[in-house]
């Protein structure tokens, strides 16, 4: 796409390779995510689409490859082998594919956790409480509360949330990840497990976000429906390799990608 | 009815075993053989009772259990008694100032001035809520596992006889230096094991409490070895000299205090980034980080509040038994104070403190069970795991205020 070449890059994966022993999950994948975009990964069960997720944000350390991180404003990373943490701090955050929330905490604990990186209590001032602590906890508390209102979660905010629905505990992880002030937002399988009606409401909530929340995001997704409509670009993943990329018109039309993404569908 | 069918045929087994014990008697003076069928009666019928008790009990459990995961909001529905208490803040101010006068006044009701027994039974286990607090801390909060959590103890205990005896430091001097010391040793633990989880975290905080006492024990020119160090010195109170039952008062009153800060702050730090950052670490650990959580910085913070209340409280133990040796600081000691955080309630302040107490008083006072006591400390705890795995009081979470008017404002958009 020309007119992408004229934003700013976010994201620059380059030879990305992710051996587990003999398996290589990934191999040599490259992927580009530039401002305000929503850009796609798809591909059958088991084409290390999550490994590549979980290499980005270090869970994994790649075997090989380079990420780099572009955020604005500020200077360019490599960010291989960094911490989870650092690069969550430095911008970018996720979700899971299988749910990883904290059930024994309240919805809206669950998104204050994502402010933590973003405040800076420190144990003595948690323990004397002083103003500049109170303040923080006030911001947090309603930062977390107006992300709560905007997935559509405050009315629950004081439950547990292993007590939430499936489709609501998916919406409360993009909030917790959107509380950490993310200018990427990596989102694993957000409608697996939602119904169709949830599946239409998460359609517009990540248009939404894209555009409140100045985030680009890049999703992972099984539903072809959601990701047609709303990416503006497909990456396609089969055996760890990357097979194809393009708008979603040229995906859909891709000889390879009908065999393999299509094919398979068919077959199920 | 098939309660009844099974507690029948439960009791009927049981009374065919004891027959040979309980119902046949040779009597070797008159070489008659007795049939006392009263006995086999009686174990009929209890064996039926307890049957019976049993099946009912987890049958019951069985339902709740049911009920509760058809049930959305469990929570919402029914309030437990301190759900009610904690929603309720007047009420619950007035049971804390109430429970606060009469541990005040405690110690003046129970001692006279020769006998103040039970102000020094109440110290010990006051100290052994303290250790409950500080480990659920680690535990509860943090969901660290440490079998070893009595060698901080230890280190406080050692600190105090240390510098009391060698350089003659006063015990208000000692008593943070004894915390700081014992923090400094939950994070010299801490490093080692930041990457650990499950068993191996649990050998590894047991061999560190092993290495901390071998050490006691061996290295006798300083630690005086396993006879312990002596004589050391009483609390101090500015100087005046205390009877024998003022003493014992004025560590109760220094304990008590210690228990009021241990909940005071960790309660502050329960409901703060740091204590969320805990739980969450507890709760899914790849979650956490993912987060933007600092791992190691959370683990280590956990070990090392932990352990500080351990440090603190071991300088008033040594300072009151005016005497310490390796032989105070055991496995079971450790063992002790994890069961008081698990059966409290992971987290949860009440649950350890009503623990901790039940734990500590009960063999002081059931002295004629002594031989009894593991075995109904053992049955507790197998009841405990059956009917209330999650611990006697639930932790609860803290309802945040936010802006209700904008909440208003948002429900009159929709
Ligand atoms: N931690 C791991 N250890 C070993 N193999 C793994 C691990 N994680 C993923 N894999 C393997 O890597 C491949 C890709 O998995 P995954 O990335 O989850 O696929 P996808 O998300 O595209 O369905 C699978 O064959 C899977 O079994
Ligand atoms: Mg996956």
């Amino acid at each position: 796409m020309a007119a992408n070449d004229e934003r700013k890059k976010l994201l620059e994966v380059s030879g990305l390779t992710m051996d587990f022993g003999g398996l290589r999950a990934v191999d040599n994948v490259g992927l580009d995510i530039y401002e305000g975009e929503i850009v796609a990964l798809i591909g059958p069960n088991g084409a290390g689409k999550t490994t590549f997720f979980n290499c980005v944000t270090g869970i994994y350390e790649p075997t090989r490859g380079d990420v780099k991180m572009l955020p604005p404003g500020r200077p360019a990373r490599r960010i291989n082998g960094m911490k989870p943490n650092r690069i969550t701090e430095l911008g970018m955050a996720r979700t899971f594919q299988n749910i990883r929330l904290f059930p024994a905490m309240t919805v809206l604990e669950n998104v204050m956790i994502g402010r933590h990186c973003r405040t800076s209590t420190s144990i003595v001032d948690a323990i004397f409480g002083g103003r500049k602590a109170a303040a923080e906890e006030r911001e947090s508390i309603d930062k977390s509360y107006q992300l709560l209102k905007k997935v559509g979660l405050a009315e629950v905010a004081d439950e547990f949330s292993r007590n939430l629905s499936y489709g609501a505990q998916r919406r409360l992880e993009i909030a917790r990840a959107l509380a950490t002030d993310p200018f990427l937002l990596l989102l694993d399988e957000p409608a697996a497990g939602m119904n169709p009606q949830e599946t239409h409401e998460l359609d517009a909530l990540i248009t939404r976000i894209r555009a409140e929340e100045k985030v680009a995001i890049l999703l992972i997704e099984h539903d072809m429906k959601l990701v047609m409509n709303i990416s503006d670009r497909i990456y396609v993943m089969e055996y760890g390799k990357e097979i194809a990329q393009g708008t979603p018109q040229q995906i859909k039309e891709n000889p390879k990608v009908i065999e393999a993404y299509l094919g398979e569908e068919a077959h199920a | 009815m098939t309660h009844v069918k099974r507690s029948l045929g439960i009791a009927l087994w049981f009374m065919f075993l004891t027959l040979p014990l309980m119902v046949v008697r040779v009597n070797t003076v008159s070489r008659e053989i007795e049939w006392r069928w009263h006995n086999m009666a009686l174990v009929g019928i209890c064996a039926f009772a307890i049957a019976w008790f049993w099946q009912f009990s987890i049958e019951r459990r069985m339902s709740k259990l049911a009920q509760v995961s058809n049930d959305k909001h469990p929570e919402l529905k029914k309030p437990t008694w301190t759900q009610r208490l904690a929603a309720d803040p007047v009420l619950s101010r007035r049971v804390l100032i109430a429970v606060g006068a009469l541990a005040m006044v405690f110690p003046w009701l129970v001692s006279t001035g020769q006998n103040f027994y039970h102000v020094n039974v109440m110290v010990s286990a006051l100290i052994f809520v303290v250790l409950g607090l500080g480990l659920n801390i680690t535990v509860g909060l943090a969901g660290l596992l440490d079998l070893g959590y009595i060698a901080f103890f230890a280190v406080g205990a050692y600190t105090y006889a240390l510098l009391a005896k060698t350089f003659g430091m006063g015990f208000w001097t000692c008593l943070p230096l004894g915390g700081l010391m014992g923090a400094l040793f939950g994070v010299v633990l801490g490093f080692p094991i930041l990457r650990l989880r499950g068993d191996y975290l649990a050998i590894v905080t047991l061999g560190f409490a092993s290495i901390t006492k071998i050490v006691l024990e061996n290295w006798d020119t300083v630690f005086g070895g396993a006879a312990g160090i002596a004589n050391i010195p009483r609390p101090d109170f500015f100087g005046v000299e205390l009877t024998g039952r003022e003493k014992a008062v004025y560590t109760y009153y220094i304990v008590l205090g210690l228990v009021a800060l241990a909940v005071l702050v960790t309660t502050r730090l329960k409901n703060s980034r740091i204590g969320r950052a805990w739980m969450a670490l507890r709760e899914d650990e790849i979650a956490c980080v993912a987060m933007g959580v600092d791992m190691a910085r959370t683990k280590l913070s956990a070990y090392a509040l932990g352990a500080f209340w351990a440090g603190l409280v071991g300088v008033v133990f040594a300072a009151h038994n005016n005497f310490i040796n390796p032989d105070s600081f055991t496995f079971m000691d450790s063992a002790m104070i994890l069961a008081m955080v698990v059966l409290g309630g992971m987290g949860s302040i009440l649950g350890v403190i009503i623990a901790a107490l039940a734990l500590k008083l009960m063999p002081e006072y059931l002295r004629a069970f002594a031989e009894y006591r593991m075995l109904v400390f053992g049955a507790v705890m197998v009841l405990m795991m059956i009917f209330r795995p999650q611990g006697l009081i639930n932790d609860m979470r803290r309802k945040y205020e936010y802006d209700t008017a904008e909440r208003e404002d948002d429900d009159g958009g929709k």
